[in-house]
């Protein structure tokens, strides 16, 4: 099987979706003549013309909106958000508009949208640059949000997402954009909102997505060493969830711990954890630990950063901690 | 270099058979607002309810212009709108009671009217993102080459917040076929122009993307009908926007809610002395010839439509689902 790098997965789909359906078109900042800054549309200009792949200025929230009116009207845009830290100034328009028009209209006016781009710390870009915006989006009913860890979930994902009927918030690993992986050439779908466990394990279930799976897949590894067998699930779509995949590694394990590069208050990871509990009771041999960032804004200096940001030490202390073994 | 100056006035003369259909519209406006009011102090209704009452003739003269395939976007005082798009008032009226047979089925309310068979793409209740909306719908007459022209609505009110800015910035910049609207009632709730707005024309917006500009009295109908026809034309023939500046005034508080303290009676009844239901009925009588049986008849109509439509409301079932609209089921999706 080809072995591809998780923009080229992106990119892949993206293409694929464009040249099957008409309605489809990319729309933002840079993703046109520049090639997409993280050069996730490289090509795409080229091959598609001016007409569907559109340059736009520095107006999130007009061509967030721009692309919410076109997806009202029948067409299935991709908007492109340079980075999801971004997409906080078109906030308006995804919670207020993109997530409730559908509702609004009594279901005569779906938003078939994508908005999409990276999200989550990426290396000392700072308190602006790095933050991880699933818990908020993941919070409003009427959006989607998934969040690939790997180039073949990348591609099967997003190719989902084009074709969904709602909106989905794809939200793109920022430091998983080289990362690599065996994606087949023939075309296939991974269905929203179904999870998937990356490793088998017994002793302890990890629950990560995006950027804190291979973190957490090291750290299996590290813990496999002391001859201690982690599971890690990925949910792959935080909304809706699979908490059932979740769930039933978590009972087979009897212990949990959840690892997001978000803030602790709030964190998606609290919901998880609420939903395990609530099914898993009579199986939990140690209470559920959580691994979050710091609670903090970002910091600049690297090693400040890496203090903040879950690293693979904090999951394997976490591991320890549910094992009794600190 | 593109016209940005506003159009001369148009020869504003009309027929009875122009303008009795125009008057049956305002007038049915006002009594279905009217009687919404009258039902809201009764506890009938709920929430925010926004009345246009006064501003009439801007939505029935430009709407007038449209096909009906053609995409209207407005804001939280958009009955009219709806209305004049072909919303009937059975269906706006059981909508405002909450009821099961309104037009989004008592889940939107007032202020979220949204009908696809007449291409009404919705009442906005957070101003101002709307625009980009209404941006995107043109965007996408232009993509497919369908031919249609969005109207946007928006209060003067909308134009300082972000959304507007940068909706107008993209309509000229991609040449999109979409007519601004700007609804200038002089107030932004209780925020008269002079403490909202440092330039009080909203049409001078228009300058600084290079797009056409229009700006008029809308109390008359026909004059309204006569400058937005330019525009709309302009959108569907060369595809480019325009923003207009309509001066108008409401007659009654932003909403059901406000005794309206922050202008004065005599004020008020200034611009009442303007009243567009009772300009169009007297140019129909003194320059189109219509007889008062002729208009009696449409007046016992428009009655009539309106009683029958608060008795739909008041008969019809309560709402009963919520939740199949949450999200759609997609092919691949859930």
């Amino acid at each position: 099987m080809p072995v591809i790098s998780y923009r080229e997965a992106l990119n892949h789909a993206i293409k694929e979706e464009m040249e099957r359906d008409e309605r489809v078109f990319l729309m933002g900042e840079e993703v046109g003549y520049y090639q997409g800054a993280y050069k996730v549309s490289q090509g795409l200009l080229q091959r598609f013309s001016e007409r569907r792949v559109i340059d736009a200025p520095i107006a999130e929230m007009g061509f967030a909106g721009v692309g919410i009116g076109a997806a009202m009207v029948g067409l299935r845009p991709i908007i492109e958000f340079m980075t999801f830290n971004f997409s906080l100034v078109a906030i308006d328009q995804i919670v207020n508009n993109a997530a409730k028009i559908y509702q609004m209209s009594a279901g005569q006016f779906p938003i078939p949208i994508v908005f999409r781009g990276p999200g989550g710390p990426a290396v000392q870009v700072a308190s602006q640059h790095s933050q991880a915006l699933e818990s908020m989006y993941s919070h409003v009913p009427g959006l989607k949000v998934a969040m690939p860890s790997t180039p073949y979930d990348a591609k099967g994902l997003l190719k989902s997402a084009v074709r969904d009927e709602n909106p989905v918030i794809f939200i793109e690993g920022e430091t998983l954009y080289n990362a690599t992986g065996e994606v087949p050439d023939e075309e296939y779908l991974i269905p929203l909102g179904v999870a998937e466990v990356k490793r088998q394990g017994s002793h302890v279930s990890l629950i990560a997505w995006s950027a804190m799976v291979p973190v957490c897949m090291a750290a299996a590894e590290k813990l496999a060493e002391e001859g201690i067998e982690a599971e890690v699930v990925d949910p792959r779509t935080l909304r809706p969830l699979d908490a059932k995949t979740i769930v039933e590694s978590v009972q087979k394990t009897g212990r949990c711990v959840i690892v997001e590069v978000g803030w602790p208050l709030c964190g998606y990871g609290a919901e998880v954890a609420y939903q395990v509990q609530r099914e898993c009771l009579d199986s939990l041999d140690a209470p559920i630990e959580r691994v979050t960032s710091e609670d903090v804004p970002m910091p600049y200096a690297l090693n400040l950063e890496r203090e903040v940001i879950p690293q693979v030490a904090d999951v394997v202390s976490a591991v320890h901690k549910v094992l009794y073994l600190d | 270099m593109r016209r940005i100056e506003p159009e001369e006035d148009t020869p504003d003369t009309s027929t009875k058979e122009e303008l009795i259909p125009l008057y049956r519209q305002i007038l049915a406006i006002r009594r279905m607002e009217e009687a919404a009011a009258k039902a809201y102090s009764q506890g009938k209704i709920g929430g925010f309810l926004h009345l246009i009452i006064g501003q009439e003739a801007v939505c029935v003269g430009a709407v007038s212009t449209l096909r009906r395939d053609d995409y209207v976007v407005a804001t939280y005082r958009e009955h009219g709108h709806a209305y004049a798009k072909g919303v009937s008032s059975r269906a706006i009226l059981a909508e405002l009671y909450g009821k099961k047979t309104g037009v989004v089925k008592g889940l939107g309310g007032s202020m979220h009217i949204f009908d696809k068979p007449t291409s009404f793409l919705g009442g906005y209740g957070i101003v101002g993102g709307h625009v980009p909306i209404a941006a995107g719908a043109g965007f996408a007459s232009k993509y497919r080459g369908d031919g249609r022209v969005t109207l946007c609505f928006f209060g003067e009110g909308s134009s300082t917040i972000g959304g507007f800015q940068e909706g107008i910035a993209l309509a000229a910049l991609w040449k999109l076929p979409v007519v601004f609207i700007c609804e200038n009632n002089l107030y932004s709730m209780g925020t008269p122009l002079y403490r909202s707005l440092a330039v009080e024309d909203v049409s001078m917006r228009a300058l600084a993307h290079g797009m056409a500009r229009d700006r008029l009295d809308g109390d008359d109908v026909i004059r309204v009908r006569r400058r937005i026809q330019i525009a709309v034309d302009r959108a569907r023939e060369s595809g480019e926007p325009t923003l207009v500046e309509v001066r108008t005034y409401r007659f009654r508080g932003h909403s059901m809610s406000d005794p309206g303290l922050y202008r004065t009676r005599e004020e008020v009844d200034e611009w009442k002395r303007r009243d567009p239901l009772a300009i169009a009925r007297r140019r129909l009588v003194d320059e189109c010839g219509a007889s008062e049986e002729e208009l009696r008849a449409v007046e016992d109509e428009v009655k009539k439509e309106i009683a029958d439509a608060i008795r739909f409301a008041e008969d019809s079932p309560a709402a009963d689902e919520y939740r199949p609209y949450v999200t759609k089921e997609s092919p691949t999706g859930d």
